[in-house]
């Protein structure tokens, strides 16, 4: 449950272009840590660097240390399926599986980690995981429906649900509410608070009342111009990023001086 | 806010603006529509009139003396043990190709790769029929014997072997090769199209790659699956020469696909028959065609019909 991730001099690349530099950073547990900054700075870049996802991409490969509680999670004998069954993720759009069920959507990762299951086992989780998601009385009725026939407030919560069925360690949302009206906005903010109690919380925000309103810590990542690598410029308590930050760029970003 | 009621107009009255091109395109759509049903319902017709002495006639007319089914049902049976052959034998290796070019190969030669299986397509069927007899059938003929020996039991590989691989089995073969790049080539489309939305959203829950493919790429692509299988048989059903060559057709109905004896397909059989035909022959030739013609009919809307079956998990809405 709940781990702690130490990022040391991180350098993410998309084949020779250098995208992300020098990222050292600490993720404390139990907490919501916020990365804002202008688009293309590489937020989600480097976001998608603590799962491995980013290697996903051709080409895509990262130097330097990610470790989770004592764990390389780049290290030479470290399969990256299992960094992904450790460390969740919620992505921009909405996307439940089509072809699936609301219930089957929700199981199906601890499908990929555990294949026999018992009937009242699965009914358990998936009721635990949907309550978890403030999700099940919506959906109780109609759980053997496509997921894809849901709102999308809805959907995206199904596949928080999703994550949270697998007990991970780590959860990361890479600007989950983009694609959401306030209503579903602020299900999804309260979520993340009840979440925190439970597990690490990294967020991509653009919208930084957001920020403020959900995070612990904030990072502020930018980049010099285009063709830049991005480089996370501030990483402090939200309240002082937004009260007092360190930085001049990052008091410019904040105050809508610029971005 | 206050909600006016907007007055409304009788429906007649409601006219639209209508660009020209818009009405052009909307006609010539429609006309492309209506022609296809036309000659469809025109080869229908044909067929129908053609084979109706042929269906009331007095059954010892008919070649064979033994009546229209007993003539027409053995080449039914051989229509369609050629195609499902060919159907099991390409349809694993097409989805296997499909899924090696798409998410397995190196970028480089996953688009040669296509390319080369897309020649298959190419080649004439006279050519696939005397590959089949002249390099294919000898080649195959241990395997006859084998099948023989280990399934016996099984009505389909019965025996007595044959000795010139001249046989279903073969024919079955060689129509698989045949249909091989249809099926592979549409299945590739639709699984490079499988979204990434999807495909990261398995990956991200710690699937493998092959998890990720089943998770993501096969329940989206499985109806372009269906189709590419579906017009790889409606070849198969209809294929002419190949078997021509290849079978030493004529005899009775058989499930047996490994021996000498086998029944002729439907559109074999018309295009070695058709030349000697006069008379009441001709009729029961077109007749054994519009079997041929309702068979690939319902193997179509039985298609559909699979594929409709679960539209609402299709990842279409």
């Amino acid at each position: 449950m709940a781990k702690r991730i130490e990022v040391s001099d991180l350098n993410i690349y998309y084949g020779n272009f250098l995208a992300v530099e020098g990222v050292n950073v600490s993720i404390e547990p139990r907490s919501i840590t916020a990365l804002i900054g202008p688009s293309g700075c590489g937020k989600s870049t480097f976001l998608r660097s603590l799962n491995r996802m980013h290697e996903v991409i051709p080409g895509a490969r990262v130097e330097g240390k990610v470790v989770m509680d004592g764990q390389d999670l780049y290290g030479a004998d470290t399969d990256p399926v299992d960094v992904r069954r450790q460390i969740g993720m919620v992505f921009q759009r909405p996307n439940p599986f089509p072809t699936m069920s609301i219930y089957d959507n929700v199981i199906a990762g601890n499908r990929l980690n555990n294949k026999k299951m018992k009937k009242s086992e699965t009914d358990d989780l998936v009721e635990r995981a949907l309550r978890g998601a403030n999700l099940w009385n919506e959906v109780k009725d109609r759980l053997a429906r496509p997921g894809s026939g849901l709102s999308g407030g809805q959907q995206q919560r199904l596949c928080i649900a999703r994550a949270i069925a697998v007990e991970p360690d780590v959860l990361l949302m890479d600007e989950p509410c983009s694609a959401l009206d306030p209503i579903s906005t602020l299900a999804i903010e309260d979520l993340m608070a009840e979440l925190k109690e439970r597990f690490t919380i990294v967020i991509v925000t653009h919208n930084m009342q957001q920020a403020a309103r959900v995070s612990t810590s904030t990072g502020f990542f930018n980049l010099n111009g285009v063709g830049q690598p991005g480089r996370l410029i501030e990483f402090n308590p939200t309240e002082k990023i937004f009260s007092n930050p360190d930085q001049k760029a990052t008091e410019d970003y904040i105050s809508g001086r610029f971005g | 806010m206050t909600a006016t009621k907007a007055p409304i107009e009788p429906p007649s009255q409601q006219r639209t603006v209508r660009r020209p091109g818009d009405r052009l395109f909307s006609g010539a759509a429609k006309g492309s529509g209506i022609f296809i049903l036309l000659v469809l319902a025109g080869v229908a017709a044909f067929l129908i009139s053609e084979a109706l002495p042929a269906l009331t006639a007095p059954s010892e007319e008919i070649p064979g003396g033994e009546g229209l089914a007993s003539y027409v049902g053995p080449l039914i049976l051989g229509t369609l043990l050629g195609a499902v052959i060919a159907l099991l034998v390409a349809t694993p290796l097409a989805v296997g190709i499909a899924l090696y070019v798409t998410y397995y190969a190196p970028r480089r030669i996953a688009a040669g790769m296509g390319y080369v299986i897309d020649l298959l397509a190419a080649i004439p069927s006279v050519v696939y029929g005397f590959w089949g007899i002249a390099v294919l059938a000898p080649q195959l003929v241990p395997f006859h014997q084998w099948l023989t020996d280990t399934l016996g039991f099984l009505p389909f590989f019965a025996g007595p072997a044959s000795t010139s691989g001249r046989t279903m089995l073969t024919v079955g073969i060689v129509l698989g090769v045949m249909i091989l790049p249809i099926i592979s080539a549409i299945s590739r489309e639709v699984f490079s199209q499988a979204p990434a939305l999807h495909r990261e959203a398995a990956l991200a829950l710690g699937a493998t790659r092959w998890e990720m493919i089943r998770m993501a790429v096969l329940p989206y692509g499985k109806s372009g699956v269906i189709a590419g299988a579906m017009l790889g048989l409606g070849r198969a059903l209809g294929e002419t020469m190949a078997v021509a060559i290849i079978l030493s057709g004529g005899a009775g109905a058989t499930l047996n696909v490994i021996s000498n004896s086998n029944p002729s397909t439907i559109a074999s059989n018309i295009a070695l028959s058709f030349p000697e035909a006069t008379g009441l022959d001709v009729n029961t030739l077109i007749a054994s065609g519009l079997a041929l013609f309702l068979i690939t009919l319902v193997v179509n809307m039985l298609a559909r019909w699979i594929v409709n079956r679960r539209a609402d998990f299709s990842g279409a809405n």
